[in-house]
């Protein structure tokens, strides 16, 4: 599950790593009195205006403004609070800004030159293990730091055993070029956050840039959280924080019905059970001249109400000129996945799109009978490659 | 020969007088497994199935000689499932369990480093070695004994290709369902190994997906030291970015990710790679001339 910014800080702050403060508002007027709290807290005269959405590269498409004053939030505030919002993440078309962040500035001028890094945590794949990947060249884009000057990235592997050693956060603030104060203030930062990883179960912190501000302060500027969906169990609190408004909607209702659902661009709409199955399903569609318009993992239990939701949502999008049912029956009786498809489409009545439906397994031959003399305009297969032949023939 | 689980492995099921647990021991049962007993903390003294149930993994292996475990505890206990099952000596440990938190996974993937157990899964269909035992959720009547290895991340993936190696008279020794997460205990090169060393398994079908290393890491060692022939699919050539596509683990994050770079590697290691998962069979029968 993704965050936004300002909830990810609020669960780094708890675990001690300083963060640029800040306050949530959802209208301008709001902004406005959120920035004098801040000043009252932080002696801040500037403030920094971020919209919250699912998005990086926020300050590419406008979504970040500085308010030099307190009289300019509230005019800085409305040009980005409901503006569609587009950065090199996002649709063309964008995301809705709901709120913005007022945050403190702290490139404030001082003693020594300020200066920005990059941070992340997450799992190494290919150990097993959990490491912290960090940079001299904050505040730009990771990707294109590790093609061009990728001798600048650093990594550091943490035994699960002991969890981040002293001398591991030593040599991460030695190799980042920091001394005196904000040497120390690294150290500190970056054990406090390895703490806040584990101990919010997140699969990601991204922390781009770090900041050592002009009187050797280290904060985190920006937040980029992702917290394991498998362990929101365990923590009510930050399941709390989920905003649906961030995610597309008929996803969100697919994943209530139980069923795992990505939306994508094409025009052949497909119904798997098992994901592997469903990611190969959408390959065959596309190796015979369609697009996939979905990917859908209907699971174990295929009955008629749930192949009924399934097709309801697929056909919520009108650019589906077909729809491939793919079910490989084991534990499941594919004549039964076949009653189910059959009264599912009774029970619609209008569906304009030809259905292809493909049943192996189980008693694969009896469902092949059952929906050949249903009398509806489905199509049926048996043979991988014979549902393939018939996505060509209809596409 | 068989790898991993044969007709003489002495099997428990932990959480077996749980729902799924019962379902899936019936089925492994009525194939012929030879199902020892199994675990439910409290429930120890039991009968279940017409087998005892223990309280404790280490109860099964003193009472009914247990080597072998299949895993079907609910995801918040399943972490601790597979740790009592390696310590109390369990050599081979098949985790079916879907959810476990990743965090559980760096802890146990840990713990095994030092012990002599080798865990398949979380998140998969099991071990299955046709006509002799069948260790998981896979539908039984799909296999027949024969000659084809196959190793995967998905389970209705190996289903097709358990299927389609049968429709072409080739059969199975042994399919291996790794799991979809990512973290697993027994990677696809792992797997590819033990039926390399296999002497019935004379070639060997891999199936894997978009995310992690695990395949081009199987497939350099194929380079090297394959002796039978390798057929391979990557599912997941048209998902996007970014985008978890139902596996915890299959998820485009860097270039090394998608199927193409996948594709790619695999058939610079010298394996047939077929684009679409209903030439799987075709291709090895080739490959094997028949």
């Amino acid at each position: 599950m993704n965050l936004h910014e300002y909830q990810g800080k609020e669960i780094l702050a708890g675990y001690g790593v300083r963060i640029q403060r800040g306050k949530v508002a959802q209208t301008p007027s709001e902004a406005v009195e959120v920035a004098k709290q801040l000043t009252a807290e932080t002696g801040t005269s500037w403030y920094v205006v971020k919209a919250q959405v699912h998005a990086g590269g926020r300050g590419k498409g406008g979504g970040v403004k500085l308010a030099k004053g307190i009289d300019k939030v509230e005019e800085v505030a409305d040009s980005i609070i409901g503006m569609q919002l587009v950065t090199p993440q996002t649709s063309a078309e964008g995301k809705k800004v709901h709120q913005v962040l007022v945050a403190e500035d702290v490139y404030y001028p001082g003693e020594s030159e300020t200066s920005e890094f990059y941070m992340s945590v997450l799992l190494n794949r290919s150990t097993g293990r959990n490491m912290i990947m960090y940079s001299t060249e904050g505040g730009m884009d990771i990707e294109t730091v590790a093609e061009e000057t990728p001798h600048l990235i650093f990594t550091e592997e943490i035994d699960p055993k002991v969890g981040m050693t002293g001398f591991q956060a030593r040599k991460i603030a030695f190799n980042l070029g920091l001394s005196g104060a904000a040497f120390k203030d690294m150290t500190k930062f970056v054990t406090a956050l390895y703490r806040a990883y584990e101990g919010a179960d997140a699969s990601l912190f991204e922390i781009n840039p770090v900041l050592k501000t002009s009187d050797d302060k280290i904060l985190a500027v920006d937040a980029k959280v992702t917290i394991d969906d498998n362990a929101l169990y365990r923590h009510k609190d930050i399941a709390e924080m989920r905003d649906t408004r961030e995610e597309d909607a008929t996803e969100v209702e697919a994943g209530e019905a139980g069923l795992n659902f990505v939306k994508l661009d094409g025009n052949v709409g497909c119904m798997v059970n098992g994901a592997g199955l469903a990611m190969a399903t959408m390959d065959i569609i596309k190796m015979a001249g369609g697009n996939p318009a979905n990917f859908l993992d209907v699971g174990g239990t295929a009955d008629a109400a749930r192949v009924e939701q399934a097709f309801r949502i697929i056909l919520r999008d009108t650019n589906v000129k077909a729809i491939l049912v793919n079910i490989f029956g084991g534990i499941v009786r594919c004549d039964r996945v076949a009653q189910g498809v059959v009264d599912a489409y009774k029970n619609m009545g209008n569906i304009n799109v030809p259905i292809i439906v493909r049943l192996q397994g189980t008693n694969a031959e009896e469902a092949k009978k059952l929906i050949d003399e249903s009398g509806l305009e489905v199509h049926s297969a048996i043979a991988l490659q014979e549902a393939a032949d018939l996505v060509q023939e209809l596409v | 020969m068989s790898v991993l689980v044969n007709k003489d492995s002495n099997i428990i099921v932990q959480g077996f007088t749980g729902k799924e647990g019962t379902f899936h021991a019936t089925q492994m049962i009525e194939y012929g497994t030879n199902v020892v007993g199994g675990v439910t903390p409290g429930k120890g003294g039991m009968t279940h199935l017409d087998r005892p149930v223990f309280n404790t993994v280490s109860e099964a292996v003193e009472k009914a000689g247990a080597d072998t475990s299949i895993i079907f505890i609910p995801p918040a206990f399943a972490a601790d499932g597979i740790m009592e099952a390696a310590e109390a000596g369990i050599k081979v440990i098949i985790c079916i369990t879907e959810g476990i938190p990743v965090a559980d996974m760096v802890k146990v993937k840990e713990y095994l480093s030092d012990k002599d157990s080798t865990l398949i899964g979380p998140n998969c269909p099991g071990v299955m070695t046709a006509g002799e035992a069948k260790v998981g959720i896979m539908p039984g009547f799909i296999f027949k004994k024969g000659t084809v290895g196959i190793v995967s991340k998905s389970g209705t993936l190996t289903y097709e290709a358990v299927d389609q190696c049968t429709k072409a008279g080739l059969g199975q020794t042994t399919a291996i369902g790794i799991g979809g997460d990512p973290i697993i205990g027994t990677t696809t090169k792992q797997a590819v190994q033990l039926l390399m060393n296999d002497p019935e398994t004379e070639g060997i079908i891999m199936i894997g997906e978009i995310g992690g290393q695990l395949e081009a890491e199987a497939g350099l060692w194929i380079k090297e030291n394959g002796t039978k022939p390798v057929v391979a699919f990557i599912a997941g050539e048209t998902a996007p970015a970014g985008r978890t596509m139902g596996h915890a683990g299959a998820i485009v994050g860097g270039a090394e990710d998608t199927a193409a770079a996948k594709k790619a590697i695999l058939r610079d290691c010298g394996i047939t790679v077929v684009d679409s998962p209903a030439e799987l069979g075709t291709a090895m029968a080739k490959l094997l001339g028949k």
